[in-house]
């Protein structure tokens, strides 16, 4: 923050007395520490793979490929903190559950859908069905919760929205384990013109991988659209410019915040259908992970941008799948796949000690994160 | 030698160069008010002085120790104290609590002697209350008795402005930094704020830059004014030099004849 | 507004309250618990409760702050009953729907013995009738409680609070007076209280309250105010402790092991208070360092240690437990410390995973024994005799102690040096640093002292249960420390008290059962229900401590009407809380 570091001209440098911060060189140890971990980590696993051991090739690409699917839906998750961190300043923790609630109640239709036939004849008309449940659903839920618990606290000290949004959370998970039942339910098997392999640029990639990746490439193109060159889009970036001004130049503030959320929602909505095609099982925890790490996503791409968020996204979904793997287990760290989330959970803690801003991020620096 | 000197001090935030090279210096028991136009970088001035920004280049010097970069706290444990131009107590801490709070740096029991209530830390507590007290009464009767127990938020305007005043004292100042002291008080407050300012250092020695407004302030309390115009130094004097140097009323009334034709 | 549409929105909403609870299956839990026997189970007091709610809020309709408000019983009742009304239809709606459709596939509880019991056990169409009556009838109650004067509503809900308190805590009040014959006045053999003992409990509630409560006001005004209050408070400190120490004596194993979770929870929640309460730094992650307490422990003092194991005594093993908490303390806060509100949160969230992910993984299995975890904890040897869990009314007078420790730490922390500058960070952090204060150290601080109270509680749990795993070191644990923090009030230790008493010991901890094992399915719904209830109506949480509701309530209004209301105390919102 305050801390000495300036770029002081030379001969005042000289002047100046050399001084030693604890904790500045606390920091530095960690990103010298991080750095000679992942390099030594790399360096054996190469060692390993040179020597024949270790994944093949094949198994490296698939590898990656099921990263990038994976990370691009949390990447979608990610949208919404961005755009609510954008306009209201905290974080949402009950995101997770927006998403989590798309899902369940898509479960419902696709299961339906799947008992009376229509999911084996027409599976693609069906993927749309289950996706439009699950958008309006997860859109409603982020709309209620925003009416009902967030915006009575316009104004609050900041910490308040985030512990609210900690008890939404709570209360939406149990609802849903009350209501649904806690155990583990599967969404039907993915339709079989989706489990073979297409040929991407010479690359072998599985159908669903290929669908959840296209999903969420044009989601984000649609939203880039709506912010960039709709009035609501701008709008929104005027809210979360300065709500005060906003509010005095005739937009609706609170009508745009219900749109944010609404926007947010649909695309964790879009998400929830994603896991349920890359994971098919769905309980009333399912998100919870993926909503912080989503969270992270959005801190590692910059909060409040939302290109960041998606590349951030994809960026955790290459660490935790790839990262045991590539760097744990160049360690000799036996069983590295348990430690996946820790790997993201990792990756949060050094994204802001070396970048709290992000990677796309300017507009928030450590100044305003107030 | 002067109690702090500056020399050569810049700082630009993302290409406005708050501070372009300013020169200052100040003697021990001197009232120097700095003046400008809105935007000339005045609280920029203070603020790198007192260590919330680190400058980009030049030197501050107080009391033979550089001290530029520093981190505020430790500025503040030097001797340099300020109050801020938009008030920032804590609003929800007693008026007592507010200015035993500024005794921090002056004090030294931690944690250890606070849970087996040592003797020292008794008599450290103690002491802070009394200071704090004294310190309070030095403003008359407006922050004593039923008051030292109100939350600040509760207080008038004026008085939170001398509720600030009296926390930076509790740090136990060599010099004091006070940003528009008198902004919002009435007339009546005003006089009375200068003529404290006078007492800040007859009575307790203290060294005084201020920032103001009120040029009527600046005449009857500065023994020197330095005038700031968009981050650089127009020029230094008593009052009625400058409050007659062309310069300084081109800074605050634009230029007459490029104003017309354009 | 007008008046009208308030009855139909919020009997809309009581309708749907209903439809949910029934859906979640916390009507047919709670139906298993009787309070009045044999007329009202738990199931009916929630399902008729909520249109009381709903007629009561109908009744009061849109609060104006300028106009004095309305108190009139007809009027009240009209509206309550309507309200109810409404409500019981759309709820008759949804146990028809759930009669007539199956969909147990997708919501197992809304099945046929939802239907039953919502219908009274009935006939499906004279049971729906008697739904909507009741309904209607529970609406008119909620909307004449609101129509009486201040002086009898106060009555209705001391009456309702106190039947309810003893129809709950049967378990305890039967450990205390023990005495068969006086507790079968009170209670009937099957449980639940006797119907006319309720009557009386309610009628003395009334009669007492009235009398009294003006008195009692006064009295807790002395005890706070005054010279001669101070002497008093010292003896009501005295009392509160023999309480603590013939408490245990008097109830059963049962009990006194809710009050170990209880006490636990208190130390972790008195930690916690002093990071979140005192500094102001939110942490999510101090599950972390509960678990370093207990694993350190279990590593010091049990032979089956797999690495290293120097099988210490536990009072020996403890100062080493706190130095490891202390330098835990250390390396989560010292990366944090530029970081400030929901970064922080989101990170300490993150490295209590990480703590639980690596105390899980076979990488550390070598260590602290994995998935398995580590057994055959000794207990705490005093003398020659050894407590744990297994002698619960015991053990604890050992959390008592810690807890007592503790709170005397925050106590005194509280109003000294230590204490205003967290104070003085929390409230605007550069400023603090501005006038003189390390914000580094002082946030070190708040973690270390924060780190060392968790440790206790830590190498308590570890002695007490005598095995550790790691899912009692789950992310949901911080959580409800921090309900139980913010719940009882932030910064106020009786508030971490009452906060830890209510939430942990009557509706059960994250991995323990609370008094009302009933509540265990639905505890965490109500945990957040609660919690964000409190955020929106009352952030200073049950007993707040006054620094902290000035900061919450930042309206300018609000403060005043704080200062003008500080003089008559605040006993009588407490109750509306607590109801």
């Amino acid at each position: 923050m305050f801390a000495g570091v300036s770029t002081a001209a030379p001969e005042v440098a000289k002047t100046r007395r050399f001084k030693f911060n604890w904790v500045d060189g606390f920091l530095w140890f960690i990103r010298v520490a991080a750095i000679i971990t992942i390099v030594v980590g790399i360096t054996g696993s190469i060692q390993k793979f040179a020597g024949g051991g270790g994944p093949s090739v094949e198994a490296w690409r698939d590898l990656i490929i099921s990263s990038i699917s994976t990370g691009s839906m949390y990447g979608l998750i990610a949208l919404g903190y961005s755009m609510v961190y954008g306009v209201l300043g905290f974080i949402n923790f009950a995101h997770g559950e927006v998403f989590m609630s798309g899902t369940m109640v898509g479960l419902i239709s696709a299961t339906i859908l799947f008992n009376n036939g229509f999911w084996d004849s027409n599976p693609y008309v069906s993927i749309l069905l289950v996706l439009i449940v699950a958008m309006i659903t997860s859109m409603l839920v982020a709309v209620v919760v925003e009416r009902v618990a967030y915006r009575p606290l316009r104004g609050a000290p900041r910490l308040i929205p985030l512990i609210t949004s900690i008890g939404v959370s709570f209360f939406i998970q149990y609802a849903f384990a009350g209501l649904f039942g806690v155990a583990i339910r599967n969404y039907p098997p993915a339709p079989a013109s989706l489990a073979r392999d297409f040929d991407i640029l010479g690359i072998p990639v599985e159908g669903t991988k290929l669908l959840v990746i296209s999903v969420a490439v044009l989601s984000m193109i649609g939203l880039w659209y709506f912010v960039t060159k709709t009035k609501t889009g701008s709008a929104m970036r005027a809210v979360a410019e300065d709500k005060e001004i906003a509010g005095l130049m005739g937009i609706d503030v609170d009508k745009t915040i219900v749109t944010t959320f609404a926007v947010g929602g649909a695309m964790a909505g879009v998400a929830g259908l994603l896991w349920a095609l890359l994971f098919r099982g769905v309980d009333f925890l399912t998100g919870f992970l993926p909503g912080i790490k989503a969270f992270t996503a959005a801190v590692l791409g910059g909060i409040g941008n939302l290109p960041g968020a998606m590349l951030g996204g994809v960026l955790l979904g290459l660490f935790e799948g790839v990262g045991p793997l590539l760097v744990l287990d160049g360690l000799g760290i036996p069983a590295v796949s348990q430690l996946k989330d820790a790997v993201a959970f990792a990756a949060l803690v050094l994204v802001l000690i070396f970048r709290p801003s992000g990677l796309l991020g300017e507009r928030l620096g450590s100044e305003e994160r107030a | 030698m002067p109690l702090l000197q500056i020399d050569k001090l810049a700082k630009q935030f993302g290409g406005v160069k708050a501070l372009d090279g300013v020169d200052f210096h100040i003697d021990e028991g001197e009232i120097v008010s700095v003046i400008g136009p809105n935007g000339a970088g005045k609280t920029s001035f203070f603020n790198v002085i007192s260590g919330m920004f680190a400058p980009d280049s030049g030197s501050i010097v107080f009391d033979g120790d550089h001290v530029a970069g520093h981190l505020p706290n430790e500025i503040t444990k030097r001797g340099i104290a300020r109050t801020f131009q938009n008030v920032r107590l804590f609003p929800n801490l007693t008026v007592l609590e507010n200015v035993m709070v500024g005794q921090h740096c002056r004090t030294s029991q931690g944690l250890f002697g606070t849970i087996f209530q040592t003797k020292a830390q008794k008599a450290e507590e103690q002491l802070i209350e009394d200071n704090a007290k004294e310190i309070l009464s030095f403003f008359g009767t407006r922050l004593t008795g039923y008051r030292h127990d109100q939350p600040a938020f509760a207080l008038s305007y004026a008085n939170r402005r001398r509720l600030e005043i009296a926390r930076a004292m509790a740090t136990e100042p060599r010099l004091l930094l006070l940003d528009e002291p008198t902004a919002g008080m009435n007339p009546k407050e005003t006089i009375e704020l200068t003529q404290l300012i006078e007492k800040l250092r007859s009575e307790r020695g203290l060294t005084v830059v201020l920032i103001e407004h009120d040029m009527k302030v600046v005449r009857d309390v500065s023994d020197r004014v330095v005038v700031l115009d968009h981050g650089v130094k127009l020029t230094e004097g008593d009052y009625d030099s400058v409050s007659t140097n062309e310069a300084v009323i081109e800074a605050y009334l634009g230029r007459p004849t490029t104003e017309a034709s354009s | 507004m007008s008046r009208d549409s308030y009855v139909t929105r919020w009997g809309l909403i009581g309708g749907l309250g209903m439809s949910f609870t029934g859906a979640i299956g916390m009507i047919n839990s709670f139906d298993e618990r009787i309070l009045i026997n044999p007329i009202l189970s738990m199931g009916y007091l929630t399902l008729f409760g909520l249109p009381a709610v709903v007629g009561y809020v109908a009744a009061k309709g849109e609060v104006n702050i300028l106009e004095e408000p309305v108190h009139d019983i007809a009027d009240g009742a009209l509206k309550g009953a309507g309200t109810g009304l409404i409500a019981g239809v759309a709820v008759a709606l949804f146990v028809l729907f759930t009669n007539t459709f199956d969909v147990t596939d997708f919501f197992p509880n809304m099945r046929q013995t939802m239907v039953d019991v919502m219908t009274l056990h009935l006939d499906l169409v004279i049971g729906l009738i008697t739904l909507i009556v009741l309904s209607a009838a529970g609406g008119a109650v909620g909307g004449l409680i609101y129509g009486l004067d201040d002086k009898a509503r106060g009555g209705v809900r001391r009456a309702t609070l106190w039947v309810i308190v003893f129809a709950l805590f049967e378990l305890v009040v039967t450990d205390i007076i023990d005495i068969e014959v006086i507790t079968d006045l009170i209670y009937a053999r099957g449980g639940g209280l006797q119907t006319w003992s309720a009557l009386i409990i309610g009628g003395l509630a009334w009669w007492l309250g009235e009398r009294y409560q003006g008195k009692v006001s006064e009295f807790t005004a002395m005890a706070r105010e005054s010279e001669q209050g101070s002497r008093l408070r010292w003896s009501l400190i005295g009392v509160a402790a023999l309480g603590i120490v013939v408490l245990p004596m008097l109830v059963g194993g049962i009990v006194n092991e809710l009050l170990i979770n209880v006490a636990l929870f208190v130390l972790m929640g008195l930690g916690l208070n002093i990071v979140i309460g005192l500094a102001g730094l939110l942490d999510l992650g101090y599950v972390a360092f509960f678990a370093v307490g207990a694993y350190g422990m279990a590593v010091l003092t049990s032979p089956l240690s797999p690495a290293f194991s120097p099988e210490l005594n536990w009072w020996v093993a403890l100062p080493v437990v706190m130095v490891l908490a202390a330098i835990a303390g250390l390396l989560v806060g010292t990366p944090v410390i530029g970081m400030r509100g929901d970064y922080l949160a989101i990170v300490t969230l993150g490295f209590g995973e990480i703590v639980r992910l690596l105390l899980l993984s076979d990488w550390l299995t070598p260590f602290f024994g994995g998935a398995q975890g580590m057994t055959r904890i000794p207990g705490i040897a005093i003398g020659p005799w050894t407590i744990s869990g297994t002698s619960p009314e015991l053990f604890i007078y050992m959390t008592a102690l810690f807890v007592g420790i503790a709170a005397y730490i925050s106590h005194r922390a509280q109003d000294s040096r230590v204490g205003r500058a967290w104070a003085a960070m929390r409230e605007d952090e550069d400023v603090a640093e501005a006038i003189g204060i390390s914000t580094v150290q002082a946030k070190l601080l708040a973690f270390v002292s924060g780190a060392v109270i968790a440790s206790f509680a830590g190498a308590l749990f570890s002695a007490k249960v005598g095995t550790v795993f790691t899912n009692s070191f789950d992310v949901v644990v911080s959580l409800i420390i921090l309900v139980v923090v913010i719940v009882g009030g932030m910064g106020s230790i009786r508030g971490v008290a009452i906060g830890a008493l209510v939430l942990i010991g009557v509706l059960g901890g994250p991995k323990s059962q609370g008094l009302l094992t009933e509540f265990a399915e639905f505890k965490l719904l109500i945990y957040g229900a609660i919690l964000v209830y409190m955020m929106l109506k009352r952030p200073e949480g049950l007993l707040p401590s006054v620094r902290r509701s000035r900061e919450l309530h930042l309206e300018e209004a609000e403060q005043d009407a704080w200062l003008q209301k500080k003089g008559d105390s605040s006993e009588d919102e407490e109750v509306e809380a607590t109801t």
